[in-house]
């Protein structure tokens, strides 16, 4: 028996794998099928009957979309099935199945939101009929409560349950359904409580019809108004690939896109309904602090007195670079500092013990994101990537619904949304690892991963962590020829970026602990909100950063700098996949990119740096012609490449492990940067997932 | 059917399973495999509401799902879907009243006037708690037509005087008889039997093989008995005979003893 199988689709002679479904094969031939039950990464319900096409011979028509293709016969002579995607039998099946649809739609496309791009209104453009035979009343739902980021018109709703597929499949929480039947049929949650999960946004983009739409972007533009820009998010370290929607000078919205490697088509609510963040507390000038309180100053003054602030023993400087930096800024404040002799920099959280020793691949996630669906076994150490990394969760969540990934947790026992054995809390529990079953599992595994929470590196014992973990990793095997099963799964957007420019103490330099400890005269923060501020003493304080938050009101001097929707630049991810941001939006007020601030800065302090522009900046990173940089392939994770500096031998490092629980640096999913705590929704998010303390299902 | 939501009010807070109904809980779950305990959901739904006065309450829904260790909403789904699963508190008998075609033909219109009038609107539980009426499809009991079902037992055959007086009974206590409330057995012809007479289609002299096909000599065919005179069973006149379902068993009449 062979594993394809012929077909012929609208005359056109066709071989495909016999587990395609009819819908896949007719696209192959090239053909478009209308669908709105049915999605790619969702189960199949075979429910909305949109798909309808003609194969030669059934009594009926079928709906591709549910049709195996190695479940169909030949045709008596032992020819190809025909199948028909177009033609009078087809176009009246689907005319037919458009006029049910639409008979209890109620037609509000001039006050949906979903207008404009809606598969309901196109296919009935394409599909349907051009009035309605349709005489008695339409029935009518109620509207449902979902929380505060998904509005709902559930009238019209045309029951494809792809939102009810979603969240029990990929977001892993099952608290949407759907109740009663036939004409009574609604979508809700269970008693109309809020959506716990953090990828719940995602079913407003699953939504085919307007029944599902954004609550905070309700009646604010329509589609066709919108200038769209593909950027990258700075929300986690993953780096989702986003389309910013803004009108004028605002961003309207943020829409995830397809990037199969890193966030295959999810987004985090945090990353999507981030946008309003963008418009408040914003620094939208220089700002100098006399007599207590913050005045408003020109570039040229606020030069002057950080030039000023400058003026002393380097060594009495520190300069700490915060979780949403970019690269430019980085390169371009530690080109700087070290030509003013400073050696105190770091963009590590306080009590980081990994990013000196030179190796990249000990602080990246080198088996990637996507890695995880060949993984057949993953230890999770001090980490929680469903508030860490959401969107990758959904992705471990995959691996372990459809394939037959294990994972072992040591750290916080929480909601994973898939079962795991949990090996302890404290780091102590890597000792008493390898006489568990769990070690077995990991020997055992093709494809084990082993991945670090970036937290668990910034502690006392950090040291001996990672060179225990780097020594497990070889010893199951998780470091071999084409699979580097060792990572670190980090929480900043910029940080991976800010260590691959090498902004670490230099050699006897302060790290971030020490820098904030109190004795230096000036401190420059450099959007590091994230750090205890509260030791500083007297020192002067120069802040860089976009919003008004935590560094800036510690601020002796404030320079405004551009949010990462306002500049054109240039982040790292977790897996050490160079990517880059565009301009959607010009920078409020008289605000400019982090680059070009220390590049003005350079020049009033003497020290001109060596480059004008960001593009001059970014081929001093990119290197020489022929020289292999981090930065000088774009849009790519190194992977499997990291196995040989993964495979050296690992010093060994004496001491015991500290018994503190290895926890999460993200308290609050919602509230984990400047931006997310200026934005109204993040803050009803959070409110209300603070008062949900009660589980909503049993599992 | 109008919209089908909890009555969360009348729900309370807590639910647990009756100490007796355990064992028929067991007896369900243990059907099937312990990863496939959800299978169990719609018997266990049953139970509770039975033990939950004829009704489903969300807690006695979460006490299902917490057991089954299913999410809530997959349980909400299937008590929502089936409308037997009533989520609203229903009195101490509840009148399911069968109004498909069937039945309405032979008058449960009527009937319907006659619940309404004694009782009140469709799930509307009297004052004292004992009575609550709803209409629902076809219970499979044409041949019967038209009859309720009340509680667990079929009352059939009725009119809208006798059902008036079954309401009556009901609300003041006194035993009933369910089953056809005319003169027959079941669904038997009523006024009795008119084919199928013949004592000898019963006494057993029939029972003897008279001839097997392809045998070489076939034994001579004994001499059919004289036919005896009929005996009908039922008078034909309702009011004067006897129930004729005296010895069935009738788990209705403890409940309107107490």
């Amino acid at each position: 028996m062979s594993d394809t199988f012929k077909l012929n689709i609208d005359g056109q002679e066709i071989e495909v794998p016999k587990h395609y479904t009819l819908m896949q094969a007719c696209e192959e031939a090239g053909a478009e099928i209308p669908r709105f039950c049915y999605h790619e990464r969702l189960s199949v319900a075979g429910n909305c009957r949109m798909c309808l096409v003609e194969w030669q011979g059934a009594p009926k028509p079928i709906a591709s979309c549910a049709q195996i293709v190695g479940d169909m016969r030949p045709n008596q002579d032992g020819s190809a099935p025909i199948v028909r995607t177009a033609g009078p039998y087809v176009e009246k099946a689907r005319n037919g199945v458009m006029e049910f649809l639409l008979i209890n739609h109620p037609l509000d496309c001039p006050i949906c939101d979903q207008g404009g791009e809606c598969d309901l209104q196109d296919q009935a453009v394409a599909y349907g009929r051009s009035s309605s035979r349709f005489e008695e009343n339409k029935r009518a739902v109620e509207d449902k409560y979902m929380g505060p980021l998904v509005k709902t018109i559930m009238t019209r709703c045309i029951q494809c349950t792809r939102c009810v597929r979603f969240a029990a499949e990929v977001a892993g929480v099952e608290e949407m359904g759907m109740i009663s039947r036939g004409e009574n049929a609604e979508i809700t949650t269970y008693l109309e409580k809020a959506l716990t999960s953090e990828l719940s946004g995602n079913v407003i983009d699953l939504c085919p019809v307007g029944a599902l739409t954004s609550k905070p972007y309700a009646f604010n533009a329509r589609p066709w108004e919108l200038r769209k820009t593909s950027s990258i998010d700075v929300m986690d370290a993953m780096g989702a690939a986003i389309r910013i929607d803004a009108k004028g000078d605002a961003v309207m919205r943020i829409l995830p896109e397809l990037n199969e490697e890193v966030n295959e088509e999810w987004l985090s609510d945090k990353s999507r309904f981030v946008w309003d963040g963008l418009g408040r507390q914003r620094l939208d000038r220089p700002y100098i602090r006399e007599n207590g309180k913050l005045r408003a100053a020109t570039w040229g003054e606020a030069f002057e007195a950080v030039k000023a602030a400058l003026a002393v023993n380097p060594d009495k400087v520190g300069v700490v670079a915060g979780d949403l930096i970019e690269v430019e800024q980085a390169k371009a404040a530690l080109d700087l500092f070290r030509s003013l002799g400073v050696k105190n920099t770091d963009c590590r959280p306080a009590g980081a013990g990994y990013g000196t020793s030179g190796v990249r691949e000990h602080y990246i996630l080198n088996p990637t994101l996507m890695g995880v669906e060949e993984a057949d076994a993953l230890l999770l150490i001090g980490t929680n990537p469903r508030v860490e990394a959401a969107v990758w969760n959904a992705r471990i969540r995959k691996a372990w619904l459809w394939g037959d990934l294990k994972v072992g947790v040591i750290g916080e026992a929480v909601d994973l949304t898939y079962p795991y054995e949990h090996l302890g809390t404290s780091a102590a529990d890597l000792d008493k690892l390898a006489s568990s079953d769990f070690y077995k599992i990991l020997k055992d595994a093709k494809r084990p991963m082993i991945v670090v929470g970036e937290r668990a590196l910034c502690r006392e014992d950090c040291l001996k962590l990672s060179q225990t973990v780097l020594k497990l990793s070889q010893d199951v095997g998780a470091v071999v020829d084409g699979w580097a099963g060792f990572g670190v799964l980090h929480t900043a957007a910029g940080r991976v970026g800010a260590l691959d420019v090498g902004f670490v103490p230099a050699e006897g330099g302060l790290s971030t602990a020490d820098i904030l400890g109190g004795g230096l005269s000036t401190v420059v923060l450099l959007g590091a909100d994230e750090v205890d501020l509260s030791k500083l003493g007297n020192a002067k304080v120069i802040y860089v950063g976009s919003h008004g938050d935590a560094g800036a009101s510690r601020a002796d001097i404030v320079l405004p700098s551009a949010a990462y929707t306002e500049m054109t630049a240039t982040y790292v991810n977790t897996e050490g996949r160079v990517q880059m941001t565009t301009r959607a939006t010009q920078p409020k007020g008289e605000a400019r990119e982090g680059w070009a601030i220390f590049r003005a800065l350079s020049a009033v302090c003497g020290k001109p740096l060596p480059y004008d522009t960001a593009d001059q900046l970014r081929a001093l990173l990119r290197g020489q012609e022929g020289e292999h940089t981090v930065f000088s392939g774009r849009g790519y994770a190194p992977g499997a490449r990291g196995v040989s500096a993964l495979s050296q031998p690992v010093p060994d490092v004496s001491g015991a492990f500290s018994s503190a629980p290895l926890a999460t640096p993200v308290v609050d999913f919602y509230l984990t940067n400047p931006i997310a705590r200026a934005s109204k929704t993040m803050a009803e998010c959070s409110a209300l997932a603070s008062r949900l303390d009660t589980p909503v299902a049993a599992e | 059917m109008a919209l089908r939501r909890f009555d969360l009010e009348a729900g309370g807070d807590s639910f647990s399973f009756k100490p007796e109904t355990e064992e028929k809980v067991a007896f369900w779950r243990a059907k099937y495999p312990a990863d496939k305990q959800r299978s169990a959901v719609i018997p266990m739904l049953w139970l509770a509401q039975k033990d939950n006065n004829g009704w489903l309450s969300e807690p006695a829904m979460r006490e299902v799902a917490d057991r089954l260790e299913m999410p809530y909403i997959r349980v909400y789904e299937v008590a929502t879907f089936y409308t037997m699963f009533r989520l609203q508190p229903v009195g101490k008998f509840h009148i399911q009243l069968c109004g498909t075609t069937p039945c309405q033909l032979r008058g449960a219109e009527g009937l319907k006037e006659v619940c309404t009038r004694e009782i009140g609107k469709q799930m509307y539980v009297t004052d004292d708690k004992r009575l609550s009426w709803e209409e629902v499809e076809c219970l499979g009991a044409c041949v019967n037509a038209p009859m309720v079902q009340i509680n667990d037992d079929y009352y059939e055959d009725l009119t809208p005087e006798t059902l008036s007086q079954i309401i009556g009974r009901l609300r003041n206590g006194v035993e009933l008889t369910p089953g056809p409330q005319i003169d027959r057995v079941n669904s038997a012809p009523e006024g009795g039997n008119i084919t199928l007479t013949e004592p000898a289609l019963f006494d057993g002299s029939r029972n003897s093989v008279s001839v097997l096909p392809n045998l070489p000599e076939p034994p001579p065919a004994p001499e059919p008995p004289p036919e005896p005179e009929p005996t009908p069973e039922a008078t034909g006149q309702p009011d004067k005979s006897a129930p004729t379902n005296t010895d069935r068993e009738e788990p209705s009449s403890k409940d309107i003893k107490e």
